[in-house]
This record gives structure tokens, C-alpha cells and sequence, in this order.
């Protein structure tokens, strides 16, 4: 049985680099069109190669593959090679990065096709697939590193697009330095794992994890430790409390980079990567209960922000931040197939409505204030029900995607043994929040009455090469969740069972109490509760932006206090500002500048120099120009050396006198 | 016979008075005599020391430094009356250019 793509993996990445190179080195002076056929052949050869990788991995039996290409670091019983692994939960992976990562680049061509440096724009694009897909097919942590800090800078330079707006920049300066605080963590992590285990690579890594005993909530040994290390990255890549920070500023990308980068992909390297440390994880109760609350927190955290944003792409940024919460919390309580189910769903919903919020924006000329739109639905109708299948993919009506993967980690929250109810309880408002904004959003922008001026916006449905992904992805929207239908919807859970060999199967211990029958009725009752939260949130936006146009204002004024705070995004980002960069900017000015810098380094340097004028100063007087005193040196000198050469004579001398 | 030494204190006198000479006076042409003069102390020393071992290179070495004594002579009174022609003064003092 030959697996030609198999046993050459990194076809699979190196295809994208070979397209960031050509565009990047040469295409600054070629056509749109030649770029786009270099990027676009780049990143669909990519994705035809994960796919035959794929088939050839099922025909071969779903077996583990790890290749090793060759050494990169060897030092001592330490070794880093080039190593790609791929299982199954590569497999999702892959095809998720290549497939969505192909249709976002498809979009791109339409979408940026007027803005200058298009070729800067698809090379960085090609870059961050290839470290993305390193990232996910890497076989030990410090490979996966390498595309971690990648996808870092392709992000950084993506959101730094428009580099001569000075908010773009700033963004994506924060952007990096942001994610640097975890990363530190990351690498923490990873040396602690390297101390204790003597490996990286993560089959001999897990294999020796596993026999070590479990640690209890409250204990801090190595594997809450190191897993506390190694989710402190996640929380930077992922946008998560404390963290997020960086990701909302992250929209002033151009929209198929928030698409790609800060939605479908990117940011979800942190679940992917506390998903393939299950093994660590699990072995922490600490570990695990802090993922939780910290996604749980987070989920409910940024969709209250979402609730009053008026920017289109900052609601659906917060609805990111929050949805990378559900997928934390579905880690956190171990459930981490429905997890990764979630952030496969969320890849294709979120990703359309970054694509349709971008058509939108297109549409109306460059506008992103939701007030300043309305009544679109007439005007660009496939945008329109595209937008409409995600949003509803995302609040979580059957039988659309969404509902499936947050059922499922709701329903694991709420099955879990201990005290996980209140994170249900958490995770269910959030549901509700989370319902609210996406269809105000819907309802401020293409519902109610027209709040533009139709003199200045010609409003026009945007070309075919950026609604055809739309069509795609709305079509994942409501398929993607069918591969693990509940029991009671009489499907069955492909996809956890896909995923039990890297998971191991029952992860779920209070399932195993319940008959099937009550577990049928128990998951029955959740899944109705939970699309009772959906359909709440989507009557109250209805009642209050469609049918009491005045009320949201009304309610604003009342609870001031409150809305302000929603608005100004609880001042997070004041309080970091105060908190920290305030203070390291006075240290940095009046201590490392005024004090190290200028007195101490600077000092030693120029006095060192003043030291040698001095020093010349003095001794250039021995150089008179008078001969006479040359003369006495010249004369003084052999004296000296006379003396020096005779002088045990002349002691043995005056020894003699004496 | 007389003995080495003798020649040897003479020699040495010769060449601090040259030295005193040299630093001591202003006049260019006394400033070359006592060049002169330290020279021929060197001269000696070495005649005498090739007299005390019985060997010949002290003696060819003194021949050599009569030769190089000669040319520098020439080269060196050449100079002086130019300076005598420029600045109609033999004063050392007075040839200064390079100083500071």
C-alpha cells in the first residue's frame, strides 16, 4: 500500500511557503492576476495534498503517522527534529486550516482586489497557512513552537496591513506583545515538561506522562504546574482572561484576515494545543478546573462587551473571544472532542460571518458603524441569508452547526461530577448573550429602516468570487454539525468517536451512571433548554430593535452606569494602561533612559573618550619639538636601562664596600 | 701595558662630556662636535676591548663608524649652513618650527 502524500507530509506546509516566497520576492511588479494564481494554486494544492493525506490515512487504518524529516536541534539526549505527525485530531486540523484558510484566500482575491499591495497582502496570507499548518502538524512542542510564534508574525504583520494608520500599527504591535506574556508561559511549560520527562515530542512525552499519578485540585505539582505554564500561551494566542486584549484591536486587518487569522484559525491554536496536551491536562484537576472557569469567564466576559458594540467586526470579534470560551470550557471539563468539535463548527460560522460582514462592509463603501446601515436585506441578498444561516449557526438553532457543538459542551458541563453546574448555569447565559447580539447585529444591519444616505452609498452586491465561498461555508454552517448529532436526534457522535483514539473514549464519568434512556431524556431536556436561551435572546433583539426601534436608547439612558461600561469595554484596557503601561513607560523613561542610558552607558563611552583627550593633553608636552629635550629622554633612557642591566653588579658592588 | 679599564674611564668620560655638551649648549656646531665626540668615546671603548680579547671586529666596526661619522659630517654641516642661510642664527632654540 503506497501513501505517496504520507510519506512526503510536508508537502503540505512547504506549499504555502513556496507561494509566500514567489509573491513575496517577485510579485511586486506582476498583474493581480498572476499573484492571485501563485497564492491561490499555493494554498489549493496545499489543501488537494491534505486531502489525499487524509484518504491515504483512513486507508491505511487510521494509524498514527509520524515521519521523521530531520534533525534540527541535537544537543546531548535532547533532540528537536522536523517531525510531522498526523492523527485524527490533525486530520481535523488540516483540513480545517487548508480547506477554510483556500476559500478565505478565494474571497481575498474580490475583496482586496482594489487595495494597494495586494502581493504583500497574499504573501503574508501563504506565510501564515504554512506556519499554521507546521503548527498543527508539528510531532513535538518545540515544532509546533516555531509555527506558534509564526502564525504570531503573520498575524502581526496582517494586522499591521495598512501600516501607515497609526491604529493599525499600534494594533498590531499589541498584538504581538500581548501574545509575548504567553508565550513566555508556553516556553516555561516547556522546559519544565523537557526537565521531567527528557523529551519533547509528544508520543514518547505522553507515553511517560500517563502511569504518573493524578493530582487533585489544590495540589501543585509538575503537571499543574506545567499545564498552568502551557495554558498561560493558550490564554495569549486564544484571546482569553486576562489576555484577550489584543484580539478586538486586532480588526483593523482587512476583514479576510480577521476572517482567517482572528477567527477560523489563528486564535485557535491555543484549544488545539491544550487538546493535545490532554494527556498533561487530565492528569491536573487544578489544571483543568482553571481552563474552565477561565473559558467560562471569558465566554460571559466578552459577550456582555458584544451586547452594545456598534463596530459590525468588533461584535463579531468579542463574539470570537466568547466563543473561544465555550471552546475552553468544553476542554476544561475534559470533554475535549466537543471542544475541538466547537472549534470546528466555529471555523466555518465565524469565518462566514467574517466573510459577509466584509461583503457587507464592501457594500456599503468602506462603512463599519451598524447605525449607519439598515434595511440591507433587499440590497445584497446572498450576503444577507448567508449571514442569516451563520447567526443562526452560532446561537445555536437545530440543526445547524453551532447547536450541535455547544450543546455538547454544554451538556458535558452540566454532566460533569462536582461543581460545574454554576459553569453550565454561566455557559447558558452566555448561549442567550450570545443570541441577542448576533441577531441585533443582524437586525441593526439589514432589517428595520434605511440609516444611510443612499446619494453617497451605492450599495452593491459584492462579486461572485467572494460570494461563492459564502454559499461554501454557509453550507458547512448547516452540515458541519451532522457528524455528531446527539442520540435523541437519532444520529450518532461521528466525531467523538473519530477522535477516540487520541482521547481515549468515556472521558465523561458521570455519563456512565445514567441508563441510556435517561441519558437520552436528561441530553433532551438540555438541548431544549439551551435552544429556549437561543430563541429568548433572538425574541428580546426582535422586540427591541425591530418592533420598539427607540427602546434600545431608552434602556441605554437608564442604565448608564451599566451601558457605559459595556461600551468602554470595562475599561480594560484603562486599567492595564494604568496598571501596566503606565508605570513601565516612567521606569523605562526616567530610570532606563535618563539614568542607564544616558548617565550610565553613555557616560562610560564618552568618558572613555575624554579620558584619552586628557590623557593627550598631558602627554603631548613630552613631545616639545625641542631637540635638546628629546636629548635628556634619549640619555635618561639608557640610564635607566644601563642601571637596570647592571644592577645585580652594582649591588654585588656596594655589597663589597660594605 | 696599560691596562683595558684606563681606556675604559676615559671612554666614559669622553661620552658624558658629549652628553652634558649635547643637552647643555644651544650652538648647532658645538651640539655636532659633541655628537662628534661621543662618537670617537664609542670608538675607543671598542678599539680597546678588540686590543683586550685580541680579536679584529672591534677594530672593523670603529673603521665602519668613522665612515658613517664622515658621511653624516657632510650631510650634517650641509644642513647647518642652510639653517645659518635661513634664520642667520645657530641658535637651536630659534629652529622650532614643529614645536607645539
Amino acid at each position: 500500500m503506497s501513501t505517496p502524500i504520507l510519506d512526503i507530509l510536508w508537502i503540505i506546509p512547504l506549499l504555502p511557503l513556496l507561494g509566500a516566497a514567489t509573491n513575496g520576492l517577485f510579485g511586486k511588479k506582476w498583474p493581480n492576476k498572476i499573484v492571485n494564481t501563485v497564492a491561490l494554486s499555493a494554498t489549493g494544492l496545499s489543501f488537494a495534498a491534505a486531502l489525499e493525506a487524509v484518504r491515504e490515512f483512513f486507508e491505511q487504518g487510521q494509524k498514527l503517522v509520524h515521519k521523521e524529516f530531520f534533525d534540527w536541534i541535537v544537543a546531548g539526549s535532547f533532540r528537536a527534529g522536523f517531525d510531522l505527525q498526523m492523527d485524527q485530531l490533525t486530520v481535523i486540523m488540516v483540513l480545517v486550516v487548508t480547506g477554510v484558510g483556500f476559500l478565505i484566500h478565494i474571497y481575498s482575491t474580490g475583496y482586496m482586489s482594489h487595495e494597494g499591495g495586494y502581493y504583500r497582502f497574499f504573501s503574508y496570507l501563504n506565510l501564515f497557512m504554512f506556519f499554521m499548518l507546521i503548527l498543527v502538524l508539528a510531532a513535538n512542542y518545540v515544532l509546533l513552537f516555531v509555527g506558534w510564534e509564526g502564525v504570531g508574525l503573520a498575524s502581526y504583520l496582517l494586522i499591521g496591513f495598512y501600516f501607515l494608520k497609526k491604529s493599525a500599527s499600534d494594533a498590531g504591535k499589541k498584538a504581538f506583545i500581548v501574545n509575548r506574556i504567553g508565550d513566555f508561559g508556553f516556553m516555561l511549560g516547556m522546559f519544565l515538561l523537557f526537565k521531567t520527562f527528557g523529551t519533547l515530542d509528544f508520543t514518547e512525552l505522553f507515553a511517560k506522562a500517563a502511569p504518573w499519578s493524578h493530582e487533585s485540585w489544590g495540589v501543585f505539582g509538575t503537571f499543574t504546574v506545567a499545564c498552568l505554564l502551557l495554558f498561560t500561551g493558550a490564554c495569549g494566542k486564544s484571546a482569553q482572561l486576562p489576555l484577550y486584549v489584543w484580539l478586538p484591536d486586532a480588526m483593523e486587518g482587512p476583514t479576510p484576515v480577521s476572517a482567517l487569522i482572528h477567527a477560523a484559525t489563528m486564535v485557535t491554536a491555543g484549544v488545539y494545543v491544550v487538546a493535545r496536551s490532554h494527556i498533561l491536562f487530565t492528569h491536573s484537576e487544578t489544571a483543568l478546573i482553571v481552563v474552565g472557569t477561565v473559558g467560562c469567564a471569558t465566554a460571559f466576559f466578552a459577550a456582555t462587551i458584544g451586547l452594545v458594540q456598534t463596530d459590525i467586526k468588533k461584535v463579531l470579534a468579542y463574539s470570537t473571544v466568547s466563543q473561544l470560551g465555550y471552546m475552553f470550557l468544553g476542554c476544561g471539563v475534559g470533554a475535549f472532542s466537543a471542544g475541538i468539535f466547537h472549534l470546528m463548527t466555529h471555523a466555518f460560522f465565524k469565518a462566514l460571518l467574517f466573510l459577509a460582514a466584509g461583503s457587507v462592509i464592501h457594500a456599503m463603501g468602506g462603512e463599519q458603524n451598524m447605525l449607519h446601515m439598515g434595511g440591507l436585506s433587499k440590497k445584497i441578498k446572498v450576503t444577507y441569508w448567508t449571514m442569516l444561516i451563520a447567526t443562526l449557526a452560532i446561537a445555536g438553532f437545530p440543526p445547524l452547526a453551532g447547536f450541535f457543538s455547544k450543546d455538547a459542551i454544554l451538556g458535558e458541563a452540566f454532566q460533569r461530577e462536582g461543581g460545574w453546574h454554576s459553569l453550565y448555569v454561566v455557559g447558558l447565559l452566555t448561549a442567550l448573550l450570545t443570541s441577542f447580539y448576533m441577531f441585533r447585529l443582524i437586525f441593526l444591519t439589514f432589517h428595520g429602516k434605511q440609516r444611510y444616505d443612499e446619494h453617497h452609498v451605492h450599495v452593491h452586491e459584492s462579486p461572485w468570487s467572494m460570494l461563492g465561498p459564502l454559499v461554501i461555508l454557509a453550507l458547512l454552517s448547516i452540515i458541519g454539525g451532522w457528524l455528531a448529532a446527539p442520540s435523541f436526534w437519532g444520529g450518532e457522535d461521528h466525531f467523538t468517536a473519530f477522535l477516540a483514539p487520541v482521547f481515549g473514549a468515556g472521558h465523561a464519568e458521570g455519563e456512565a451512571a445514567l441508563s441510556e434512556a435517561a441519558a437520552h431524556s436528561l441530553e433532551l431536556t438540555l438541548a431544549i433548554v439551551a435552544v429556549a436561551a437561543a430563541a429568548l435572546g433572538w425574541a428580546t433583539a426582535f422586540w427591541l430593535y425591530l418592533r420598539q426601534p427607540g427602546k434600545p436608547a431608552e434602556i441605554a439612558k437608564s442604565l448608564k452606569p451599566i451601558y457605559n461600561t459595556l461600551y468602554n469595554k470595562y475599561y480594560v484596557d484603562e486599567a492595564y494602561g494604568a496598571a501596566i503601561v503606565k508605570p513601565l513607560l516612567a521606569i523605562s523613561t526616567n530610570v532606563l533612559w535618563k539614568v542607564v542610558d544616558v548617565a550610565m552607558i553613555d557616560g562610560t563611552v564618552n568618558g572613555i573618550a575624554t579620558g584619552a583627550t586628557a590623557t593627550g593633553h598631558v602627554t603631548r608636552r613630552t613631545q616639545s619639538g625641542n631637540t635638546r629635550s628629546y636629548a635628556v629622554w634619549v640619555v635618561v633612557g639608557a640610564l635607566t636601562i644601563l642601571i637596570i642591566v647592571f644592577w645585580p653588579a652594582i649591588r654585588a658592588l656596594a655589597g663589597g664596600a660594605q | 701595558m696599560v691596562p683595558t679599564h684606563y681606556y675604559l674611564i676615559l671612554s666614559a668620560i669622553l661620552f658624558g662630556l658629549g652628553a652634558v655638551a649635547f643637552v647643555f649648549k644651544r650652538n648647532i656646531i658645538t651640539i655636532f662636535m659633541s655628537i662628534e665626540l661621543m662618537l670617537n668615546a664609542v670608538n675607543l671603548a671598542f678599539v680597546a676591548f678588540s686590543q683586550a680579547f685580541g680579536k679584529v671586529e672591534g677594530q672593523v666596526f670603529v673603521l665602519f663608524v668613522i665612515v658613517v661619522a664622515a658621511a653624516e659630517a657632510a650631510v650634517g654641516l650641509g644642513i647647518i649652513i642652510l639653517i645659518q642661510r635661513n634664520r642667520q642664527s645657530l641658535n637651536i632654540e630659534k629652529v622650532n618650527l614643529l614645536k607645539l
